[in-house]
């Protein structure tokens, strides 16, 4: 609802858009000719009863006494069986629409999704989620709302004008040159107060917009805001903010409001010109009377939509600037597809060689330089350096979620780029520091690896990684379901969920960034005794902060600045004195 | 709901009073018109008088121009009435949401309370509007039409009326089915944005794990089941408008034929059975506003209820100051004595604690996850009160010291603190009276000045949402500035170095040395590192001490402590 009007700007490719949505619907070809079929259908027979009435009361006319009954019953039983006959008819072609626009909402939104699926991870890390989420929800809604209504709506609109103009002019073209006058006048008037409201419209879903994030991010710091003493102040700042908001609904409303009444008031003031017309010509004897009944129900229905026309052409605009949002998203570059020759990595060893690799996430800043490692079948290699010197960054690699920007790494000889990287990620586990846990029971969410893992399974990886006590004593044990603030569970209890997971896996390697960073020491020395026993034939990649979890690594990697400034194992980097030894040192300053 | 009925609609009685009659005037001109168009036919056209006729068509233009400037002059106050009250209630709720007591917050939970705030309150607002607009309107129309045609011909009329059960009847019913399904739709919306959210937030692992296909057809379950109940809702709902329209024009062929008995009886006029054709039409839209209108109305009675419920709720401002002095020594901070204190009420998160620092001194508190750690920080800045047990700050009971001057004494940063979308000098300021030399010092004091200054990035640039532009230990940096910066007397670092490496997390100590001299420090922390030299070391286990003093004496004495020394700083320990 926020940015209910953010997308209001004009559509930059109309015509794209409109034919790419237009395959959405062929593909319900049929049922949309069946639905136009419905739409002339139910729209011609409710235009036909204002006739038949006029013809009735033309019966009726005569007077006291005169009255044809046998005219009356004719028309009055002609009328039921049409207004039975196009309610019918409409409520199907509800039902039809409906049933089209919600096959195409649901193919759009999984297309949307597949194709997130499918796109490389730093798409996130520049995208935010709130916008993804709005296209996939709000913007395909949109669409959607703008196809089974609008179409429609549309549809009958210009039948009814066409219908019941061409209606009117056979009653009496004389009384049609009233609307020479109305119709300008009401499509001037509407130009007017839509080019007036609409940036009013957007400038009011902004402030709302701004007025919730505002709210959002209060609300999330809320224990900082009182911890010092600031809620007079954040009060003061939501004020304001919330006046912004209340008076941008207000000023669009000002002038949003005066719609419906001049709308009424150009259909008022043509029912008096026609009454006024229209007594004239029964004077001059070119009308009855039930021609003047006629004549003004079918201007009702004449003015009505006229004046909705400017909604609906303002609607599907929107509608065609969310759809194009939602295309945009579709369009986007997914992964690049595997090499043609591209191997399914098998039993792989373990072993892991960097060759001269470089790579940065932009052009102009390289993260890291002509990088040489080798990693062989069992090892632990530990990975050290400040924050930023690009430790996350070598994972990333690894996993193959970017492709090396210069050089090779191989996985047992293998050339990474030549093996698909469904294999590829297969044979690594990982852990990393940002824990993700889904809304599911406990089970599930260890047992995610891994298809058909059995109870005994799970427990034993979490005995592993020291939480089994912990959920044993949840009130619903290994069924507690996580919920999404996840306040019944702590962040180190969180990290050692996942590292349950991992230890479920049966990957060759591993891969541990700052997993443990949460978590005591006590308890992640035992978890690494779990892990050592665990990793014994695995080949190790550990991330952390903490110097003490990584001294029995077999080498450690001192990385800055995109380089390996240092490589040895703990003893031989101490002795060394350089800048292990000085991080090292630091930590009993 | 009768709440904002009551309380804050009360000042604005009189003005949608005045809005009231404007509209019901505006509103009655409309309703005059289709009657004058059956007087013209029925007395005027027959007198064959051209100039009567330009007078009562003159007459409708008149009521024309009236009825609209009614209904705009009423629209645009009910507007206002709904702007002003809208803002009074967002603002007493968010000035409520930011005093809530930390026990509220918890039961309603923060997103509970965010769209409480943000989309109940705009519910709130739209009908406010809508309401004052159709809702006067719409009944008007209702009763004033068949008052009308009542007086046109009171047996047309009831023939009229005797179709509008069976509407009234088919809306309640669809409603009465519809509602609830909406209600459905909402929570399965809810889960349809959560598992795209989730994945967002997961790719990574989701990749590395290569259950892509799982979490499509995960998405796929979700996605069929909310088209399904969409699907289910909208047919409902889509009986409304047809069925509606067939009673209504039902009812029209039926006043036609009475009609034309009566004629023929001589009993009424053909141009009155013309009018009851266009009150028909008015009849007809006043229904489905109406049957608008109900829908909204639920939607907000919803909405009120919610916002109501957090207006009610405990709120800090209530919590009462025990005045009865028990103090203790003047050079004792912080004393904690026999305190015990437990969330829910039913398992203890602290078990009988007891510690006193002395002004200047440095506290530690190590131990497991989930030991309860954090907790004695939210007992020390009052987040919660103790349930057992005193806590003394400065020597007086903590009740008896009014929250904000309390809270005024302490710097905090927390284990997942936020940064808010500002500059970092306003970040570290947050809103307090300090100068720009105890902004730059602190920053300083905080290791923050090198990054701050360096790469292109100054004291006023703005920071993105949470502070996503800086690394994990920039933003630790830039917290502690935040709680230095106005000196306080207590200050709290809980696990806010652990993402410093160890050279930044020594000097950040050692300027704590030498310019906090009179600082009380509370350090809470993993690493053994940054506790070891504190004047007392408290170690918690399951929420209870199981090790109090120095660093040589529970290395002599604390079994756990020895073995997280031995751990983390392997051989070294001694040397050291």
């Amino acid at each position: 609802m926020a940015d209910k009007n953010k997308s209001y700007e004009k559509p930059k490719n109309r015509r794209g858009t409109i034919l790419r949505l237009g395959k959405y619907m062929l593909c319900y070809f049929w049922l949309l000719m069946l639905a136009l079929a419905l739409t002339i259908g139910s729209n011609l027979f409710s235009l036909i009863g204002p006739t038949l009435s006029g013809y009735a009361i033309d019966a009726i006319e005569p007077g006291k006494g005169q009255v044809d009954f046998n005219q009356v019953f004719y028309y009055a039983g002609l009328m039921v069986v049409f207004y039975v006959v196009s309610s019918v008819l409409s409520y199907l072609l509800s039902i039809l629409m409906i049933h089209i626009s919600r096959k195409v909402v649901f193919r759009m939104r999984k297309d949307v999704f597949d194709k997130l699926l499918s796109l490389p991870v730093g798409y996130f890390d520049t995208h935010q989620t709130g916008d993804i989420i709005s296209r996939i929800s709000y913007d395909i809604d949109t669409v959607n709302a703008s196809l089974s209504n609008d179409l429609v709506q549309i549809l009958a609109t210009v039948i009814t004008v066409i219908g019941a103009f061409s209606m009117m002019v056979v009653i009496s073209p004389k009384l049609v040159l009233v609307f020479v006058f109305t119709v300008p006048l009401s499509i001037c008037m509407t130009k007017l107060i839509t080019s007036r409201t609409r940036p009013l419209f957007r400038l009011r879903s902004r402030k709302l917009g701004e007025l919730n994030g505002f709210v959002e991010e209060m609300i999330s710091g809320q224990k900082t805001l009182k911890a010092y003493h600031q809620e007079e102040n954040t009060i003061e700042k939501f004020d304001a903010k919330n006046e912004e908001a209340v008076e941008s609904y207000y000023k669009a409303e000002y002038y949003g409001s005066v719609t419906g009444p001049t709308v009424n008031f150009i259909n008022n003031l043509s029912l008096a010109l026609i009454s006024i017309f229209g007594a004239l010509l029964y004077l001059a004897h070119s009308m009855t009377v039930g021609d003047i009944s006629s004549f003004v129900l079918y201007s009702r229905k004449f003015s009505g939509p006229i004046n909705e026309f400017a909604n609906i052409i303002s609607e599907f605009q929107s509608a065609l600037a969310a759809a194009e949002r939602v295309f945009l998203l579709i369009d986007e570059v997914p992964e690049p597809l595997d090499a043609k020759d591209a191997k399914e990595l098998t039993h792989v060893m373990g072993n892991v060689r960097m060759e001269q690799v470089s790579f940065g996430y932009t052009e102009e800043n390289p993260i890291i330089k002509g990088l040489n490692l080798r990693a062989d079948k069992g090892k632990l290699v530990a990975i050290v350096g400040p924050t930023g010197a690009g430790k996350t960054t070598l994972i990333n690699l690894l996993m193959r979620f970017y492709d090396v920007g210069d050089g090779h790494i191989y996985v047992d000889n293998e050339e990474c780029s030549h093996v698909t990287r469904k294999s590829l990620r297969k044979s690594y586990a990982m852990v990393l520091q940002d824990t993700w846990l889904f809304e599911g029971s406990i089970f599930e969410n260890i047992a995610y690896g891994k298809e058909g893992a059995t109870i005994e399974e799970v427990e034993a990886a979490a005995r592993a990684a020291k939480i089994h006590s912990f959920i044993k004593r949840l009130p619903n044990g290994y069924h507690t379901i996580l919920s999404d603030d996840g306040t019944n569970i702590s962040k180190g209890q969180k990290q050692l969920l996942t590292i349950a997971r991992a230890m479920l896996l049966e990957s060759p390697m591993l891969i541990l960034d700052e997993a443990t960073s949460n978590v005591d020491t006590r308890t992640e020395i035992q978890i690494q005794q779990a892990m050592r026993r665990l990793m014994e034939h695995k080949t190790c990649f550990v991330i952390a902060h903490r110097l003490s979890t990584i001294q029995n690594a077999d080498v450690i990697l001192v990385v800055n600045h995109g380089e390996i400034v240092e490589q040895g194992t703990h003893k031989e980097l101490m002795e060394k004195k350089g800048f292990y030894h000085q991080l090292y040192r630091a930590q009993f300053e | 709901m009768n709440r904002v009925l009551t309380y804050y609609l009360k000042p604005y009685y009189l003005r949608m009073m005045a809005g009231f009659v404007i509209k019901f005037a505006g509103t009655i001109m409309d309703l005059c018109l289709p009657w004058i168009l059956a007087h013209m036919i029925d007395y005027v056209i027959p007198q064959n008088n051209k100039n009567m006729i330009f007078v009562w068509g003159g007459l409708m233009m008149v009521c024309a121009v009236l009825a609209w400037t009614g209904n705009v002059v009423a629209n645009r106050m009910a507007s206002k009435v709904a702007r002003d009250t809208t803002e009074k209630v967002r603002h007493d709720l968010f000035s409520k949401v930011t005093y809530l007591s930390n026990q509220s917050t918890d039961a309603f939970t923060k997103p509970s309370l965010i769209s409480r705030l943000t989309s109940d309150t705009y519910n709130l607002h739209q009908m406010l509007g809508r309401v004052q607009r159709l809702g006067v309107r719409a009944p008007i129309l209702l009763i004033g039409g068949i008052l009308i045609t009542l007086t046109l011909d009171p047996v047309l009329t009831l023939i009229l009326v005797s179709v509008l059960p069976f509407i009234v009847l088919i809306m309640t019913a669809t409603s009465k089915k519809g509602i609830p399904m909406y209600a459905s739709l909402q929570e399965a919306l809810d889960q349809f944005v959560r598992l795209v959210r989730e994945d967002i937030a997961g790719i990574r692992v989701i990749k590395a794990l290569s259950k892509t296909d799982y979490e499509k057809e995960r998405f796929g379950v979700i996605n069929e089941e909310v088209v399904k109940i969409e699907k289910k809702a909208g047919m409902t709902m889509a009986i409304v408008n047809p069925a509606m329209n067939f009673f209504l024009n039902i009812g029209l062929v039926f006043v036609i034929l009475a009609g034309a008995y009566r004629v023929n009886a001589g009993k009424c006029e053909v141009g009155k059975i013309l009018a009851f054709m266009t009150y028909f039409t008015i009849i007809l839209n006043a229904m489905m506003s109406i049957s608008k209108m109900f829908v909204i109305i639920s939607k907000a009675v919803a909405s009120a209820n919610r916002i109501v419920s957090v207006l009610d709720a405990e709120d800090e401002r209530d919590s009462k100051l025990v005045l009865e002095e028990k103090d203790k020594a003047e050079d004792t901070m912080i004393s904690f004595e026999h305190v015990s204190f437990s969330y829910n009420h039913v398992e203890n998160n602290l078990t009988d604690i007891n510690f006193s620092v002395k002004k200047g001194e440095t506290l530690g508190i190590i131990g497991e996850t989930g030991s309860g750690k954090s907790t004695v920080a939210s007992l020390l800045l009052r987040f919660y009160d103790a349930t057992e047990g005193n806590i003394f700050i400065g020597g007086k009971p903590i009740q008896s010291i009014p929250l904000g001057e309390l809270r005024s004494s302490f710097g905090v940063v927390f284990q997942n603190d936020s940064l808010f979308e500002d500059s970092i000098s306003e970040n570290v300021r947050l809103g307090r009276a300090l100068s720009e030399g105890d902004i730059k010092q602190a920053i300083l004091y905080a290791q923050a000045k090198e990054f701050v200054e360096e790469e292109n990035r100054g004291y006023y640039d703005k920071l993105n949402i949470k502070g996503a532009n800086l690394s994990g230990g920039q933003k630790q940096r830039i917290l502690i500035a935040r709680a230095l910066a106005a000196h306080p007397d207590i200050l709290i670092l809980d696990d806010s170095s652990s993402a410093l490496d160890y050279r930044t997390d020594a000097l950040l100590r050692k300027e704590l040395k030498e310019h906090f001299k009179d600082t009380t420090t509370v350090i809470i922390a993993q690493r053994i590192s940054s506790i070891m030299h504190a004047d007392h070391i408290l170690v918690l286990e399951d929420g209870a001490m199981i090790g109090y003093g120095t660093h040589e004496e529970l290395l002599a004495s604390c079994q756990v402590y020895q073995e997280i020394g031995r751990s983390q700083m392997g051989m070294d320990v001694s040397a050291s």
